[in-house]
């Protein structure tokens, strides 16, 4: 198949909206300030991390599509739009085939919650222009609006080791000429009933939200600015049923991992958040590996699908700016899959 | 397979053959206060083919992941497949475990204290729970895909998994689509209007709506190769996939069907056909007023000349719009059509719409055909069409 190249990053995250923001946040290395949000019906409020007000109005909540449509939304477009830079106006102008894959966990919860309330206190008055925006594929949809591209979109559902499949189906495409790019993005946006949900399990974990997007292209160096990263590996699917086989699985994905890392100079961009049992297999795993490490999830929370992005996008960005030659990201997920990327700095390799 | 026609693929040829529908009033939820009340809700037996599964576990299933489940035990006990080494997995859904997530909303806001069972709904809510208990029951590994595309996402799951064959990522793919009938999703359709008060008439000229059902289809691809080397059975080829997308609005389509005829376009030519061999089109045919047109221009842009002698029939009218399902169980439709050599019907059709340059199938019929085509269309101008031929 064609080399695949990540073109650009894009993210946006409880660090703020763009690059800029999520490159500070990580470099530093510093749990983020932690917000309270109204749980209804109990007097403790929950503990998440949100993405900040953008400073100015988004110039794109300007299309009538994204009228009304929730964060989510405006994280994934926010990113995407960032990691296609120039490009969007050369899909705009249909001068290139975009490929959307848009990956969710627990997708459009907002609107989702609101409309079941209206359904519940009278069907007879839920909100028609509610409804559409609780579908998992609303987001993309509204992406591939706003861009004018009628190229193939999906929306993945799955756990957040499910990103890297979306990398893998963004590669099938390109491989077989259905798009000239693709944007993968994994978003989430916060509700108190995703955040009630995660404190059954568990009192330690912080959920936040926003979305990381990679614009990943095909050829020989399709780009001229400064993508210069290589999409290079991503393994297969270590699907597990319950904890201990996901233990397994974590320590036969980071085993299969260190083993493409090969030495300590490569980067890792691990999943660990700060949640013992979720973190103990991975954090075993990794124990003796002297290299360098960023866990974005320690410092944004625990994004879902946009964590797992994040992990990628931190990846490429270090590579990108020539910090690093090689990087490794391996996504524990949470109740499905394990699986792992590779990531190198111009060089080949296969996906 | 699994609709309301019944539980495998014998009873549901056996109901489109005879031109069965199978609405009935919706007794899982309140619909009271709806301005539709009827549905094709699934009789689900009262024990499952649980397989590997604890009973602790098959007792948590969610109703979706019971439909899942049963189809997935036919078309595995079906296939043959051993079950050693990874087998990939690629389902379609729009909404997974939704009747769990609504109990959970339920008790969060009723009884925000009490977190009897509430762990066991957020965790069968997740849509991939379904697929993995479902590989949990079988017994088999891979990677699991979980396609939400609205309405394609069945469409885009079969098609998805073929190309992964054709890539050569593996031999063999277990795909489908499964979907349950749920209070938020009918609430849903039925604010926007889209649900018939009467019944579902798909490409009638009296058309006024969609009915919603529930169901799941589980399809066993592999390799021609790999078929002969087992002395499988084969059903069916599946030879061509399109998919595109149709910027027009986010709940209508095109009013000229331009995503259509690109994807069916696409899957066409994959196949390596042309609309003269197509000898049936399995339509995405909601019967709501604006799909219908939409479509039936699409097909007649897409067919030309040939249009005119094009069976076409949407079994929407039969058992009811599946969602998640629908491309999957219309597929599935597709290819026991193609074995048995027969047209399944738009049951309820009496009028056709002028707009429609295409004889619609208004009742069971013998044909003798190679190719067909079926179409799926979803919200966020998600569109999938998927060509398959005669297995001889």
């Amino acid at each position: 198949m064609s080399e695949v190249w990540v073109q650009g990053v894009g993210a946006a995250s409880p660090a703020g909206w763009g690059m800029g923001a999520f490159r500070q946040a990580i470099e530093e290395g510093k749990p983020l300030a932690v917000q309270e949000l109204e749980r209804p019906g109990w007097s403790r409020p929950l503990r998440v991390r949100r993405v900040p007000p953008a400073a100015s109005r988004p110039a794109f909540l300007g299309h009538p599509r994204l009228r009304r449509a929730s964060p989510i939304t405006h994280h994934a477009v926010a990113a995407a739009l960032e990691a296609l830079g120039e490009d969007a106006e050369r899909i705009k102008a249909g001068e290139r085939r975009l490929g959307i894959i848009l990956c969710v966990m627990s997708g459009c919860v907002n609107y989702s919650r609101r409309f079941y309330d209206e359904t519940l206190r009278d069907p007879a008055t839920a909100s028609p222009l509610v409804f559409p925006e609780t579908v998992f594929n609303a987001p993309a949809s509204h992406l591939g609006a706003l861009l004018g591209t009628t190229a193939v979109n999906y929306t993945l559902v799955g756990d957040p080791g499910s990103f890297l499949q979306g990398l893998v189906v963004a590669a099938d495409w390109l491989s077989a000429g259905w798009v000239d790019g693709c944007v993968v993005i994994g978003a989430e946006e916060l509700d108190w009933l995703t955040a009630d949900a995660f404190r059954l399990f568990t009192r330690c974990m912080v959920v936040g939200e926003g979305a990381g997007a990679l614009y990943l292209r095909a050829g020989d160096r399709p780009g001229q600015e400064s993508a210069e990263v290589r999409l290079s590996a991503v393994s297969g699917a270590w699907l597990f049923t319950n904890r201990a086989d996901r233990a397994d699985a974590v320590r036969a994905a980071a085993s299969e991992a260190r083993a493409w890392a090969q030495d300590s100079g490569t980067l890792v961009c691990d999943g660990v958040q700060g949640v013992p049992w979720l973190d103990e297999p991975e954090r075993e795993s990794w124990r003796d590996w002297t290299g360098p490490r960023l866990s974005p999830r320690r410092v944004l929370g625990e994004g879902l699908m946009a964590s797992a992005a994040w992990q990628c996008v931190a990846a490429a960005d270090w590579l990108a700016r020539g910090r690093h030659r090689r990087a490794v990201v391996q996504v524990s997920g949470i109740n499905e899959h394990v699986m792992w990327a590779g990531f190198e700095q111009g060089s080949s390799g296969k996906v | 397979m699994v609709t309301a026609l019944g539980l495998g693929c014998d009873q549901n040829a056996a109901g489109f053959r005879a031109g069965r529908t199978a609405f009935r009033p919706v007794t899982l939820f309140d619909v009271s206060r709806q301005r539709t009340r009827h549905a094709a809700e699934v009789d689900l037996p009262a024990e499952l083919p649980g397989g590997r599964l604890t009973r602790r576990k098959e007792a948590r299933l969610d109703r979706a992941g019971r439909l899942l489940l049963l189809a997935a035990q036919e078309a595995w006990t079906q296939a043959r497949w051993n079950p050693e080494g990874l087998i990939p997995m690629v389902l379609g859904t729009t909404s997974g475990g939704m009747g769990m997530g609504e109990a959970y909303y339920r008790q969060a806001t009723r009884e925000p204290s009490r977190h009897r069972r509430q762990p066991v709904r957020v965790v069968e809510y997740q849509a991939q729970r379904q697929g993995v208990e479902m590989a949990e029951a079988l017994g088999i590994r891979g990677s699991l895909t979980i396609i939400a595309n609205a309405c394609a996402s069945g469409a885009n799951a079969i098609g998805h998994a073929w190309q992964w064959i054709r890539l050569g990522r593996s031999e063999r793919v277990l795909c489908g689509g499964y979907d349950a009938l749920s209070q938020l999703v009918f609430a849903g359709f039925d604010s926007l209007q889209a649900l018939s008060p009467t019944c579902c008439r798909p490409f009638d000229a009296r058309r006024d709506g969609l009915a919603l059902g529930e169901g799941a289809a589980v399809l066993m691809l592999e390799t021609e190769a790999s078929a002969k080397r087992r002395g499988a059975d084969v059903l069916a080829e599946i030879c061509g996939y399109g998919a595109s997308t149709d910027m027009h609005h986010l709940t209508q389509p095109h009013p000229q069907g331009d995503a259509a005829v690109a994807s069916m376009t696409a899957a066409c030519a994959q196949a390596g056909v042309g609309p003269e061999a197509i000898g049936y089109i399995n339509a995405h045919g909601t019967g709501t007023p604006l799909n219908d047109s939409a479509e039936a221009a699409a097909i007649a842009r897409w067919a030309g000349a040939r249009a005119a002698g094009l069976p076409v029939s949407s079994t929407k009218a039969s058992i009811g719009h599946l969602l998640g399902a629908a491309g999957a169980v219309e597929a599935g439709v597709c290819v026991m059509a193609l074995r048995g050599q027969w047209l399944p019907p738009s049951t309820t059709h009496e009028q056709t719409d002028p707009a429609c340059g295409f004889p619609v199938v208004a009742r069971p019929q013998d044909a003798r055909f190679d190719y067909a085509l079926t179409n799926s269309f979803g919200f966020g101008g998600a569109n999938a069409s998927l060509v398959l031929r005669r297995w001889s």
